[in-house]
């Protein structure tokens, strides 16, 4: 008998082991979930004291260094965590290997054109002429 | 239960509509006052001027609506998904998972991101000025 074959279920869970990826994946979905914790408090309260919501406040705050790196953090953390999250959801109810692959590359794609063009606004604001 | 499922739709919601609604406000910051005041306008519109002659303005209106409902949504969704986020870190470390326990913090993250949601709100619509 070869290893994940055996006469019950039990034996062919232990006979197959880990799913080898599966513990960077685990540890990693709560880094960044612990990360986005911080991030997205800080997010908030900066909502809530900022004294007024209007684009020339937002831009001297998301030009400060302050304001540039966090901001860029929870762009990063957050598009990472969806990225974790959604493959998680694909995983489950998505049928077939070759549908779950395409939607999961999709989703990445998504995300690292989504995280870009914010990180490039970003650099706009805090590089870019004064307006 | 319940709130297992809805982490999951609410981290979907915030992934795909939440993120979207990011990366533009960012876009639009960086663009010109203009072009943030017409971000304020499509996501926060008035909607004591809805238009409904012709297809054009009912789908505009239409998504008025949306876009302000999806922002409320979208708050709910981030303290809901924040709170069982934590109910799930503290899981993670075995403990909360007696019946009792558990029912409970499951219940206090849809009280903690109602009652979030609507203090948040109300102060941005001015309700303690």
């Amino acid at each position: 008998m070869s290893i994940g074959e055996s006469a019950t279920e039990l034996g062919k869970v232990r006979g197959l082991g880990s799913a080898r990826a599966g513990g960077v994946g685990w540890l990693g979905e709560r880094i960044s979930s612990v990360a986005l914790l911080l991030l997205g408090a800080w997010f908030v309260a900066s909502l809530l004291f900022l004294p007024k919501l209007d684009q020339r406040t937002l831009a001297e705050w998301l030009r400060s260094p302050a304001g540039a790196v966090p901001m860029a953090l929870f762009v990063i953390t957050s598009f990472w965590h969806s990225v974790d999250g959604l493959k998680q959801v694909v995983d489950d109810y998505v049928e077939g290997e070759v549908g779950r692959w395409f939607v999961n590359t999709l989703v990445l794609f998504l995300a690292v054109a989504g995280a870009s063009l914010a990180l490039f606004a970003l650099g706009r604001i805090a590089f870019g002429a004064a307006a | 239960m319940v709130v297992s499922i809805l982490h999951r739709i609410t981290g979907a919601a915030l992934s795909i509509v939440g993120l979207a609604i990011m990366v533009w406000w960012l876009m639009a910051i960086a663009g010109s006052p203009e072009a943030y005041a017409s971000f304020t306008h499509r996501v926060w519109g008035d909607l004591g001027d809805l238009n409904w002659n012709g297809l054009r303005a009912i789908a505009g209106s239409l998504a008025k609506i949306f876009l302000k409902l999806a922002l409320f949504g979208l708050t709910w969704a981030f303290f809901q998904h924040l709170f069982s986020g934590i109910r799930h870190l503290i899981m993670d470390s075995g403990m909360g998972f007696e019946l009792r326990a558990n029912k409970a913090g499951a219940i206090a993250t849809i009280i903690g991101s109602l009652a979030a949601t609507a203090l948040i709100w109300a102060y941005w619509l001015g309700a303690f000025e």
